[in-house]
């Protein structure tokens, strides 16, 4: 006897009305629930998004003409070859180290609070911990470079400071110094560097913290009692334990970083990140098949550090 | 049972160093919202007035973003609630073929930097003519919110255990009353996270709107104008602050409320 049949005879009636006939149809048939219980989200991401990517990709296969400006329909690599030009080239090269340099200097100054606020704070201090985190992690992106452009600016707070410190000179040494250097912080990429690492600081220091919260206290007690300093338990036990929290840290900080387009607009010199051209060839270039294929370039660089990423165990982490 | 050692000097001071890092440029944000200087961004300020509350208070455009970013931050989190978990109760309800794709297909379009799927969607709206409208917003938005609400429906499914679904089938609950007594009451505290968490993604989402809104302006795209091209100072100050605030409640609130149990505010990623 089938499992059907039993429990349509022996063990209850079927249910009445429309909608206990309903239930029992579903009961009988779960995979037909499951599939009318996905089909909304699939649709719609499957449709919208999935499908909007794929258009994209199709059109950085196609080129645009470069006397008559217009998008020629069909399939060449030869928008992709235009990526390799000196000056998109340089465009990408930017981005990455800028994504490099903000990802070390995140990880270096989150090291610190993710530790402190794992291990040791307690009561009040955890509190504080808590909030120094969440607040800045949840306030509004755009207010956030909002500050930093009150900061930054020449009147603003940081020119005070070192001015009351006598500590002018320092600054404009540091500003005269190429690439880094500008005419004031808001116009510099050290600018730029500064709100990179404030906007994305949070999104280090939760799984470094979540992985130092992990390592058991034992193992620490046991180094020390073999006789290890500080400074041994520290890079022996602690910080290899903590590094899949650190590289999961690094895939938010690196990711973000490549995709960002606002900060550098907003603080930051005339040179463009892969955001920003992407940007401007979709909009004022109307160059829509460079764009797509500058889209690309963070999805390959994605991929690749995440495969890396996953080899860490850093998906653990998160 | 943890005995607590202390941290060593530069170790403290270095944490207390980062957090004042992070805290300062909030707290400035308060501070200008009542400075009386009106051209510059001038520390420290020369005075301080509650003026400029009533001139922002007073402001068309900034109403007329702030309500339109509400109405696409509620329709597209109400749209993600949906969504997000009929397809969180199947994913931990089931296996089937192609569960691990739905997951990675969910997460995708927050894994993905968001001009990625700003300009994936604008050139399909291009592509199909569609005219960019308060609809299109919306389509965007939706998108990414799915995630966040499914991430919190998915978490709480799978603490749920399975003996009371079966219990409530064996004493003859339909599936509707199962889901109505059991699985709602359940998984409700983890929707409403959820759909907190959507809701404030949408209010503040600045890089997908950009390429999927016409002339409308939300409050992030009216605040990126300002960025870009300031025309009076003093406000934008009031608008940032107010937009803290607001953002911070629900974030105290939270904290709040888990103070003591386990803190399941987290829910990170953009």
């Amino acid at each position: 006897m089938s499992v059907e049949a039993l429990t349509a005879s022996a063990i209850l009636p079927n249910r009445r009305g429309t909608l206990g006939a309903l239930s029992d149809y579903f009961w009988r048939r779960p995979k037909l629930l499951v599939f009318l219980l996905v089909a909304p989200a699939l649709l719609w991401l499957g449709i919208v998004y999935v499908g909007s990517l794929i258009a994209l990709l199709l059109q950085s296969f196609y080129s645009l003409d470069d006397f008559s400006g217009v998008i020629v329909e069909e399939f060449t690599l030869k928008t992709y070859g235009e990526l390799f030009k000196a000056q998109n080239l340089d465009i990408i090269v930017r981005t990455v180290s800028m994504a490099a340099i903000v990802t070390l200097a995140s990880a270096i100054v989150a090291f610190p609070i993710a530790y402190v606020a794992a291990r040791y704070a307690r009561g009040k201090w955890k509190a504080l911990f808590y909030l120094g985190v969440m607040l800045p992690l949840w306030a509004s992106y755009l207010v956030k470079i909002y500050a930093w452009k009150l900061i930054l600016a020449k009147e603003g707070i940081l020119n005070w400071v070192f001015e009351q410190l006598h500590l002018t000179w320092l600054l404009d040494a540091y500003l005269s110094l190429p690439i880094i250097g500008g005419n004031s912080l808001s116009v510099s990429f050290t600018g730029t560097f500064l709100v990179f690492l404030y906007i994305w600081l949070p999104y280090m220091i939760l799984p470094i913290q979540a992985s130092v919260e992990r390592v058991p206290t034992n193992l620490l007690d046991a180094a020390s009692d073999l006789g290890a300093t500080p400074m041994q338990t520290f890079w022996k036990v602690i910080f290899p334990l903590a590094l899949p929290g650190i590289v999961a840290g690094s895939i938010f900080t690196f990711s973000l970083t490549l995709g960002d387009y606002i900060i550098p607009q907003i603080v930051g010199t005339s040179r463009l990140f892969i955001g920003q051209a992407v940007y401007v060839q979709q909009g004022t270039a109307g160059n829509i098949p460079l764009a797509a294929a500058f889209t690309v370039v963070p999805i390959i660089i994605m991929g690749l550090y995440l495969w890396m990423a996953k080899r860490m165990g850093a998906f653990d982490a998160l | 049972m943890r005995n607590t050692p202390r941290a060593s000097w530069p170790l403290k001071l270095a944490a207390a160093a980062g957090l004042v890092f992070m805290l300062a440029p909030l707290a400035l944000i308060f501070l200008y919202a009542f400075s009386t200087e009106e051209k510059t961004y001038q520390w420290p300020p020369p005075g301080l007035t509650l003026e400029w509350l009533a001139v922002a208070w007073q402001r068309p455009d900034v109403w007329k973003a702030l309500t339109l970013s509400v109405q696409v931050a509620t329709i597209s989190t109400a749209i993600a609630l949906v969504l997000g978990t009929l397809c969180a109760a199947a994913v931990s309800g089931s296996r089937f073929f192609g569960r691990e794709t739905i997951s990675l297909l969910v997460i995708l379009p927050i894994a993905l930097p968001g001009i990625i799927t700003g300009i994936a969607l604008r050139s399909a709206f291009s592509l199909m003519e569609i005219p960019f409208s308060f609809w299109t917003i919306v389509l965007g938005h939706a998108t990414f919110c799915i995630v966040v609400v499914y991430n919190n429906a998915v978490a709480r499914l799978r603490r749920t255990s399975g003996s009371m679904i079966e219990a409530a089938m064996d004493l003859g609950a339909d599936k509707l009353q199962t889901f109505r007594h059991i699985i709602l009451p359940n998984i409700a505290t983890a929707l409403l996270a959820g759909g907190m968490l959507a809701f404030a993604l949408s209010f503040d989402e600045v890089i997908v709107t950009t390429f999927t809104a016409g002339q409308q302006q939300t409050l992030p795209l009216w605040m990126l104008e300002e960025l870009i091209r300031p025309r009076q100072r003093p406000v934008t100050n009031v608008v940032a602050m107010v937009v803290v605030v607001v953002t911070l409640l629900p974030i105290l609130a939270a904290f709040y409320l888990s103070r003591g149990g386990e803190q399941s505010v987290a829910g990170m990623g953009k």
